[in-house]
């Protein structure tokens, strides 16, 4: 990893607030970090912790309303994408950025066939001819190691199986050469057998493309196998955010390392009894002035519930957002 | 853990499942799909018998023709002594509290139109002559067992999160006081700090009640915590039966180890040294499985006996079953063993 480059991607206390009948859901609450070019940053946490809204927010893919990006800055390119022109925005979407979702069956459309979905972005961001696409999109199908390709862009995504069309969306994704892939749960609904292969061609592809990938998912096993960092996210925030080997080494937050005892491997020593963590993930229906992890937390005392901890800073490019200082095993200094 | 026993509970000997498909204009039946082909096994009474596969590989529908929610193809059934593979479904029905099932989807198994009460007092209602104040006594009671605030008895389904439906769930497969129940998937549909919560309620309720599980998962690392002795099932067969300790530290079937070294490791050291078995290409469809092994499309060891003979199902180390040429005849020499020294002293053989 080039170290101290400029970061690609750099995002600022971004917030994202749902207007519901309910009331405000405050879904993504100051969420800052950056990423470097080749890099690979890895964004766990629970489903309504807020990993997709975030990354969907800085595309500005969220129907709006009930959506409301309120305040932040995403810096690409030396733009800022929250003040941009719709057009401009368009021209990022699926061109410098791109984006692999995670159900690969509802996210192609199934009237068309898989070539002409390949050829859309190139002929709209990159002004390719047919022919030019069309030479293109093999090579993307060939690059994602789908068999047969040239045959198989007159395909419809019904006739791929679920591994296929996922490599299909990844061609799609990386159709425009972009900067920055934006990767959401991209093998959560896959065998384990067909996410290997998938992680593999991620790793590969990453590294002959050099783009930076921002990699969401809910598995802690998959994110150690592939992330260079690691962000972990609790209730809309970033909890932890650190370097892959250091987050696993020395988690720091009481829900990171509450997360890593709850999983179990299969290697290893079998524990007698899994470990749990009581309690739901809280509403999110009031703006975050308390430690959001405070009910579920073993070590929470009364600051906890006043303030909600900012993320402090602890060296070598790990913080975390805790009251409670692991290291010495007491509270920290205002 | 209840302490399993060497009596199996359940028994099934060769049991298929195939489905028809028809096409046509006059739908006539042009092939079947072969969700689960000729599966053996048995679970012990008080064991956790965990059946492992990719999706599509039957493990689901397996689970299912066990308690006879399917009218199976052929095969034999027994369950705590009685003989179901060809009962009629109206005469299962007396069998049914004896054998239960906690489905995956605890959204889309729960009545979203029945309170919490009524779903669970609903096999009550069905099977026992119990008063109202008894089986409200009752359901106050499972709730308590499964972990549910009694006050909640009267809410719908939709106040609940996934971890408590899944409990509900549970409360109603345990209203019979049943001894067998499969599990398929419980906890697939839950997050990683929800999915611990209810795996350790599965094995208090199994200590507690003495109950024998046959756990259907996808998830490698969970049953490696949960389950005695594991199944691994491939494109409708089981390829490998064995103690869990044996299975994760020496799997026999080279689809096994494709399989477990295809696991994610929460641990980055270990995630990158180690060498992963990717397999190529996907699974076969059972609709047109390939002729002699099922795996041997995508086989790292394949031999060329592979693509022609179906490999036997049999035990090749006390209480170890796998279906694989590389165990055969051969079976001192490639015992234990890995899989390219196997192949090359069945070569050797061949050769002579």
């Amino acid at each position: 990893m080039p170290d101290g480059a400029m970061p690609v991607l750099d995002v600022r206390d971004l917030k994202t607030v749902f207007r519901t009948r309910g009331g405000e859901v405050h879904a993504v609450n100051d969420v800052s970090f950056s990423l470097k070019a080749g890099e690979l940053l890895g964004v766990v946490g629970e489903s309504g912790s807020g990993k997709s809204v975030t990354m969907m927010s800085l595309l500005g893919l969220l129907p709006s309303p009930p959506a409301d990006v309120r305040h932040g800055t995403v810096t690409f390119e030396g733009q800022d994408l929250l003040h941009v022109s719709p057009e401009t925005l368009r021209s990022v979407r699926g061109g410098k950025i791109g984006f692999v979702f995670q159900d690969p069956m509802t996210s192609l459309n199934p009237v068309y066939p898989v070539g002409f979905q390949i050829m859309e972005p190139l002929r709209k961001h990159m002004g390719l001819n047919k022919r030019e696409a069309t030479v293109r999109a093999q090579e993307l199908l060939e690059l994602v190691g789908i068999p047969d390709a040239k045959r198989r862009l007159d395909d419809y995504p019904h006739q791929f199986s679920g591994g296929m069309r996922q490599r299909v969306m990844i061609a799609i994704a990386l159709a425009c050469d972009p900067k920055v892939l934006i990767a959401d749960e991209p093998t959560t609904a896959l065998d384990v057998t067909i996410q290997a292969q998938i992680l593999e061609l991620m790793k590969e592809l990453r590294d002959k493309l050099g783009m930076a990938v921002i990699w969401i998912t809910h598995d802690l096993g998959v994110i150690a196998g592939i992330a260079d960092r690691v962000m972990v996210m609790y209730a809309g925030q970033v909890v932890e955010h650190a370097p892959v080997h250091e987050l696993f080494s020395h988690p720091q937050h009481p829900y990171t390392r509450a997360l890593l005892k709850t999983i179990p491997t299969i290697t290893g020593k079998r524990a007698a009894r899994l470990t749990i963590i009581e309690g739901q993930p809280p509403i999110m229906t009031s703006p975050p002035n308390a430690c959001p992890f405070r009910d579920r937390c073993d070590v929470a005392f009364d600051r906890c519930a006043r303030e909600n901890p900012p993320r402090y800073d602890l060296g070598d490019g790990h913080d975390a957002a805790c009251f409670y200082d692991a290291r010495t095993g007491g509270p920290r200094d205002a | 853990m209840l302490d399993s026993t060497d009596k199996p509970l359940v028994s099934v000997r060769d049991l298929k499942m195939h489905f028809p498909i028809y096409a046509g204009l006059l739908r006539r039946r042009v092939g079947e799909v072969k969700a689960v082909d000729g599966v053996s096994f048995d679970v012990m009474e008080g064991e956790t018998l965990g059946l492992v596969g990719e999706s599509g590989c039957g493990k689901s529908t397996c689970g299912r023709a066990v308690l006879r929610l399917y009218d199976i193809t052929s095969g034999q059934i027994k369950i705590d002594g009685r003989e179901i593979g060809s009962t009629p479904q109206a005469a299962l029905r007396s069998m049914r509290p004896t054998m239960q099932m906690v489905f995956q989807d605890p959204q889309a198994s729960l009545n979203p139109r029945m309170t919490v009460e009524n779903i669970i007092k609903e096999p009550l209602d069905e099977h026992t002559t119990l008063s109202d104040a008894e089986k409200r006594e009752k359901v106050g009671e499972l709730m308590d067992a499964v972990g549910l605030n009694r006050k909640f008895a009267k809410r719908y389904p939709h106040a609940f999160s996934g971890g408590q439906r899944q409990r509900i769930g549970i409360a109603r497969a345990l209203a019979l006081n049943p001894k067998f129940i499969v599990c398929d998937e419980p906890i697939a549909a839950l997050d990683v700090s929800i999915q611990a919560q209810v795996v350790n309620l599965l094995e208090d309720l199994q200590e507690q009640f003495g109950l024998t599980y046959l756990f259907i998962s996808h998830d490698l690392s969970m049953v490696r915590h949960i389950a005695t002795r594991v199944a691994v099932m491939y494109l409708g067969k089981v390829v490998e039966l064995a103690p869990r300790e044996g299975l994760y530290a020496d799997p026999l079937h080279p689809y096994t180890k494709a399989l477990l070294s295809a696991v994610p490791e929460p641990d980055p050291s270990l995630a990158r040294k180690s060498e992963r078995i990717i397999l190529k290409g996907d699974v076969p469809s059972p609709s047109n499985p390939p002729e002699g092994c099922n795996f041997c499309t995508r086989c790292p060891s394949v031999m060329d006996i592979c693509k022609r003979v179906e490999p036997d199902y049999r035990e090749v180390q006390p209480g170890r079953f796998t279906a694989c040429h590389l165990y055969n005849e051969t079976n001192d020499t490639a015992e234990a063993t890995a899989g390219p020294e196997a192949k090359q002293s069945v070569n050797k053989e061949k050769t002579q």
